[in-house]
């Protein structure tokens, strides 16, 4: 075991790190993960509930999905568009999935420039991310706009499998609303940003007492939470 | 191994962000090509994981800081998921017996 000593800025008390600081943290009847403030430590456990949650839904839909008789429709073929007359397999996904890239880049840049308490380049980059957030949210109403003229229910499909609606929806339905809300949160905590709230310690909804821009970073979390169940949907549903 | 990280913030330079972001790019580009280049069969399972994992990885430990907290919390949140794999394997086991009496009942393609 290595023997070496994790001293946080603000912590007078020398704390071991390793597996040491492990035991030392979850038995020290006090609170856990020193270090790690409430608010970082609380969202962290709303998004493993929310792991939960969908990978509940992914393993429905795996169960459905092996235990069918009836042929599952190709998602290749499915999600292919036809752009300048050839059809190219899975291209809407894709951009999708490039644009929730993007937004997440722009999102961990935000946190960066939050903590150097440059808000006019934080609320910018979280625009940004929001725009993208809702970039991909169109793209989304797009492609189920799409399936449904071409009859998908979630009962039923021209192609195949019932099933393949129901999970459908339902996955990238979930999905699609954590991105809304997701955009929602950027929208609030952009504007405290931009008008400096953070800075004057201003207090309200959302806003730390500590008036530190840690906030920003919360919700950092949650937005490359959305980005992270896109990389399994976009594994498990649609390249399977 | 041991960092000093604390309230101070994640302090990181920017150019981090930008080479994780390529990653993203570049092996969400490979994901794709697995598709479009229409390979299948195990290799193609073994390559949709592979660009899967190294994906979540990368958003986990850098986008997400996961690298530089605690590793109590490290542990509080990644082992549980991990546990989910054993889920996995009882439903396999259960939709291949679904699969089988279906097919026993209804005929096959029903």
């Amino acid at each position: 075991m290595t023997e070496s000593i994790e001293r946080p800025a603000n912590d007078p008390l020398l704390r071991p790190a390793g597996l040491r600081g492990v035991a030392a943290d979850l038995s020290s009847d006090q609170r856990a993960f020193k270090n790690v403030s409430w608010g970082k430590a609380m969202m962290w456990i709303f998004l493993l509930s929310d792991t939960f949650i969908f990978g509940c839904f992914l393993l429905a839909y795996m169960t459905a999905r092996m235990s069918t008789t009836v042929p599952w429709p190709n998602p290749s073929e499915v999600f292919a568009l036809t752009i300048g007359g050839t059809e190219i397999p899975l291209i809407l996904i894709a951009i999708m999935t490039f644009v929730l890239i993007s937004s997440s880049g722009t999102m961990a840049m935000a946190v960066n420039f939050g903590y150097r308490r440059d808000r006019r380049k934080t609320a910018a980059l979280m625009w940004a991310t929001a725009a993208l957030g809702a970039t991909f949210v169109g793209m989304q109403a797009f492609e189920w706009t799409k399936l449904i003229t071409e009859g998908v229910r979630p009962w039923g499909n021209p192609w195949g499998a019932a099933q393949f609606g129901s999970s459908f929806f339902m996955i990238t339905g979930f999905h699609g609303t954590h991105v809304s809300i997701g955009v929602i949160f950027l929208l609030i905590i952009a504007r405290k940003v931009w008008r400096g709230d953070f800075d004057q310690e201003r207090r309200g909804f959302f806003t730390s007492r500590k008036g530190n821009y840690e906030i920003v970073e919360i919700m950092g979390l949650y937005w490359h939470f959305v980005d992270l169940v896109w990389v399994f949907i976009f594994a498990f549903f649609y390249l399977w | 191994m041991a960092k000093v990280q604390a309230h101070s913030g994640q302090q990181h330079p920017i150019k981090l962000y930008m080479v994780v972001w390529g990653l993203l790019f570049v092996l969400s580009t490979f994901s794709y090509l697995v598709d479009y280049l229409g390979i299948q069969g195990y290799l193609r399972w073994f390559l949709i994981l592979l660009f899967m994992i190294l994906k979540a990885g990368l958003i986990v430990a850098v986008f997400m800081h996961m690298a530089w907290e605690r590793l109590a919390l490290i542990y509080a949140i990644l082992v549980p998921p991990v546990l989910v794999l054993v889920f996995v394997a009882l439903m396999v086991s259960e939709s291949h017996y679904t699969a089988l009496t279906r097919m026993t009942f209804f005929g096959a393609g029903q």
